[in-house]
């Protein structure tokens, strides 16, 4: 697991019924491209988070493929349409297996 | 900096498209993609795209050492067919959006970005 992984999500905390909220997203990360070289000229090995997702109530928002040209940190913004109260679940997956979670609540009225 | 020429990738682009396009013609129109004319620092360039009525919008960046940079895939529940994000660029050169429409179509449209310090590692 890559060290000092902290996901960070900015989620309005209550919408309207069927309003379209935008969210925001970070995660900590070195997105190690596999193209850099340590000093003694040997390639360090691509080490990346290479998916996000994001649901609300078990139904998909947004699925991201990522490749290592995303940069340090990934960021993302997008927008999501909120039906009822319930749970935004959001998603990273590591190369090396490891999978980091963030749930956001957002009550309606 | 481990650097490729500009255009060394080119057939890989290509095929990457034929990939996702099944080699399907694509509209000039109807997908946007927003970026810096000039980046200072090609680690970390904003970059937005946006196509009404896609399912899915895959990036390029024909100039890097590895063309793609990501694919995002909307659900039921986007709130909008657009999204924000940080790229690295090795050097200047055309970013390319292709949106795959949800009536079947695909539309590409392209970037030149400078890039004065490039993001490649070192």
């Amino acid at each position: 697991m890559a060290e000092g992984v902290t996901p960070r999500v900015k989620v309005p905390k209550k919408a309207e019924a069927g309003e379209v909220i935008t969210i925001k997203t970070l995660i900590s990360h070195p997105m190690e491209s596999g193209q850099r070289k340590d000093g003694d000229g040997n390639v360090i090995p691509r080490s990346i988070i290479n998916r996000f997702t994001a649901e609300f109530n078990g139904e998909s928002v947004i699925d991201v493929k990522m490749e290592p040209a995303m940069s340090t940190n990934p960021y993302f913004e997008f927008d999501a349409t909120v039906p009822e109260a319930g749970d935004f679940k959001f998603t990273w997956y590591d190369d090396d297996g490891s999978v980091y979670e963030e749930v956001k609540s957002i009550t309606v009225g | 900096l481990t650097m490729l020429p500009v255009g060394a990738s080119a057939a890989t682009v290509d095929e990457l498209i034929a990939e996702f396009t099944g080699g399907a013609d694509m509209a000039d129109t109807g997908v946007t993609l927003t970026a810096p004319e000039i980046a200072e620092n090609g680690n970390t360039v904003p970059v937005s795209v946006e196509a009404p009525g896609a399912s899915a919008i895959m990036v390029l960046a024909t100039g890097n050492p590895t063309p793609p940079v990501g694919t995002f895939n909307f659900g039921p529940l986007a709130g909008s067919r657009s999204a924000s994000t940080r790229i690295r660029l090795a050097t200047t050169q055309d970013v390319v959006a292709i949106a795959k429409l949800e009536d079947g179509t695909f539309a590409r449209t392209s970037a030149e970005i400078k890039v004065t310090i490039g993001g490649c590692g070192g």
